[in-house]
């Protein structure tokens, strides 16, 4: 048989395609969402909190930065058990991604939040701020319009790499094709659709972000260039 | 049946820790080879050429290491050479390698001020002679630190060829627990291992890049 390609013995899996996209896009829509908020929280209690709470947070921020997302998701869904505690598959994809996510968001965050000068807090603190107030609107917001660039990568970089939790039996994208292509023997045709289809999802995933950052930090453009 | 001991577990995953050092090795000097010539092309002057290197920088960071790792192990066979998976890691780890050096490594030609092009050619010298003696030299003391750390992400990604049956790390943590049913304890220590390989390094970017800092490049 000649290397031929036929994108027509896929069409009879389009329902396997439409529940591997819902799950990819979901995980990630949810990840997106929790990952970024403990990453606020992680990122904040690395500078203000209890000097044990530093320690630990470090100490999670820097394993999860140096040892790849697969061994991560494997520790989770398959060793965690041996501990007593047993999770799903879809779970324990959704807490591999979410403290990826964050881990890796708080580390960008640091580096927003520790460009605001020390100053602009009391500033905020003697207009009568409470100190929770000046730290939202001095420090965390600027911060984030600032990082904001690099969030919208961290988070597309997850996305991506939740590809994996098709091996822990996650029905995502990558599951649906390993699925079709064992059917069909299109190997090939499925994995440069999804692949494709990946495609899309970054490029979706860039752009609405930025939809969203131009209307939420609005206010900021004139400070920002 | 075979009994492990903590020690057995341990020897073994250190052996296939080499595989992991070994194809890092061969994505890393692969994937600086490709991404230098790819630099070079994305910042010439021809349109076509710059055009064609951010597409292909583009399509290797838009898409997931796994689908690229599949799409060359399956797409070798499909087109009746079937390739190892030896062959297939090293393929895609060196693209993917590439595409991430090209686009940090132009970053920081780009980052060296215009006005030094001009000054430089102003002196006399020509194209390359204002790479060589101008350009290069500041560009490179910039690309140092995130190159270094990218290689992190480069040992990471090495994982992934586990996936095609590849026998490195994480592999070899799989193969170990459907022989022991230990989980926690194999995935921890495949886990302390990449940390082991990967926080010296994370360690040497943040200083290096420290240093330029304080050296008031940056």
């Amino acid at each position: 048989m000649g290397p031929t390609l036929d994108f027509l013995t896929l069409l009879p899996y389009a329902s396997e395609l439409l529940q591997g996209l819902t799950t990819t896009v979901m995980l990630t829509v949810v990840t997106t969402l929790t990952g970024l908020t403990l990453a606020v929280a992680v990122a904040y209690l690395r500078v203000n909190g209890q000097p044990w709470v530093r320690w630990g947070l470090s100490g999670y921020v820097e394993v999860t930065r140096n040892t790849p997302f697969i061994v991560q998701l494997f520790f989770i869904f398959f060793g965690l058990p041996g501990l007593g505690i047993k999770i799903d598959a879809i779970t324990a994809a959704f807490i591999a991604m979410t403290l990826n996510l964050a881990a890796y968001s708080a580390e960008i965050l640091r580096a927003g939040i520790s460009a605001t000068a020390k100053g602009q807090l009391e500033a905020g603190r003697a207009l009568g701020m409470t100190t929770l107030q000046s730290y939202r609107h001095v420090v965390l917001v600027p911060a984030f319009a600032r990082v904001y660039p690099a969030l919208i990568s961290q988070s597309i970089i997850v996305m991506l790499g939740s590809a994996v939790v098709s091996q822990i039996s996650v029905f995502d994208l990558t599951y649906a094709a390993n699925f079709i292509q064992s059917r069909n023997f299109r190997s090939f045709e499925v994995y440069l659709l999804i692949t494709l289809v990946y495609l899309l999802l970054a490029f979706g995933m860039r752009r609405s972000f930025m939809l969203v950052g131009k209307r939420v930090f609005a206010y900021q453009q004139g400070e920002q260039r | 049946m075979i009994e492990f001991t903590f020690w057995d577990i341990l020897r073994n995953l250190l052996l296939a820790t080499r595989w992991t050092i070994v194809l890092s090795l061969i994505a890393f000097v692969g994937g600086a080879t490709v991404g230098l010539v790819l630099t070079f092309m994305r910042l010439s002057s021809s349109r076509w050429l710059q055009r064609l290197t951010a597409l292909y920088v583009d399509l290797f960071q838009g898409t997931p290491l796994l689908m690229q790792l599949f799409l060359i192990f399956f797409g070798a066979a499909a087109l009746g050479h079937p390739i190892s998976a030896w062959w297939a890691a090293s393929i895609a780890l060196t693209l993917f390698t590439s595409a991430f050096l090209c686009d940090i490594w132009r970053g920081c030609l780009e980052a060296v001020a215009k006005g030094q092009w001009h000054a430089a050619r102003v002196l006399g010298m020509n194209y390359f002679q204002s790479m060589r003696h101008v350009i290069l030299p500041q560009a490179l003391r910039l690309s140092i630190p995130p190159t270094v750390g990218f290689s992190v992400q480069v040992i990471k990604g090495t994982a992934l060829a586990s996936i095609i049956g590849f026998v490195e790390l994480t592999k070899a943590g799989t193969m170990l627990n459907n022989a022991t049913f230990e989980p926690f304890t194999i995935f921890a220590l495949v886990a302390l291992l990449y940390f082991a390989l990967c926080y010296p390094l994370s360690c040497y970017a943040r200083y290096l890049e420290k240093k330029l800092y304080d050296a008031g490049l940056r």
